[in-house]
């Protein structure tokens, strides 16, 4: 599974391996700081999701911060 | 798809070119220019493009946009978008920025002496943010 981090999370793509959703977001919370968990939504293979239920191998999952273009 | 440029947008460049397009009726163009505030001196933005071109599938039928990535400095112009139509239809843009402006994955940085600061304070959480938590 591929972890993105978008924007100005400002960190390298990861490359990981879990088994759950609860592994998945142990995994996020080690790399990010804690003050980014409430802002960020979550794509799964550039669709955003409401949970992380039906992640599987393979999968990539995009962390997006809030957003302001223009 | 939108058209994504390193840097300030060639403004009249674009315009031109959305001009020459075979349509009539009417054609209102948006130019979102960085302005001097806040003792910045410009502003940089990145681009998550796969799911940027996903969200303008809904408009692209009557909407151009071309935005900037990377560095863009005061009086440069950073966003474009234009709606085209058969009459005037003034609302549509309106429409059309504030969907931008909430669910475009795009994020802006205040450069101050070319450092970039994120602007947290103009940013909106996406749907579905926190989820994580």
């Amino acid at each position: 599974m591929l972890i993105k981090f978008l924007g100005p999370i400002s960190r390298d793509d990861l490359e990981v391996e879990v088994n759950s959703s609860e592994e998945l977001k142990e995994v996020i919370k080690q790399n990010i700081s804690d003050e980014w968990l409430e802002k960020i939504a979550v794509a799964v293979n550039d669709k955003i999701v409401s949970n992380l239920d039906d992640i599987k191998d393979g999968d990539v999952i995009s962390l997006l911060p809030p957003v302001c273009g223009g | 798809m939108v058209e994504i440029y390193n840097g300030g947008l060639p403004v009249e460049e674009i315009f031109s070119k959305w001009y020459k397009l075979k349509w009539g009726g009417m054609l209102l163009n948006f130019v979102g220019i960085v302005r001097d505030d806040g003792g910045i001196n410009g502003l940089s933005f990145d681009i998550y493009e796969p799911m940027l071109n996903e969200w303008f599938k809904k408009w692209e039928d009557r909407v151009l946009m071309a935005h900037s990535k990377g560095n863009v400095y005061v009086g440069e112009t950073s966003f474009m978008c234009a709606v085209y139509s058969k009459h005037r239809e003034f609302k549509l843009i309106e429409e059309f920025v504030e969907d931008f402006k909430a669910n475009a994955p795009i994020w802006k940085y205040d450069l101050i002496d070319d450092k970039r600061i994120f602007a947290d304070d103009r940013a909106k959480k996406l749907p579905n943010a926190g989820i994580l938590v």
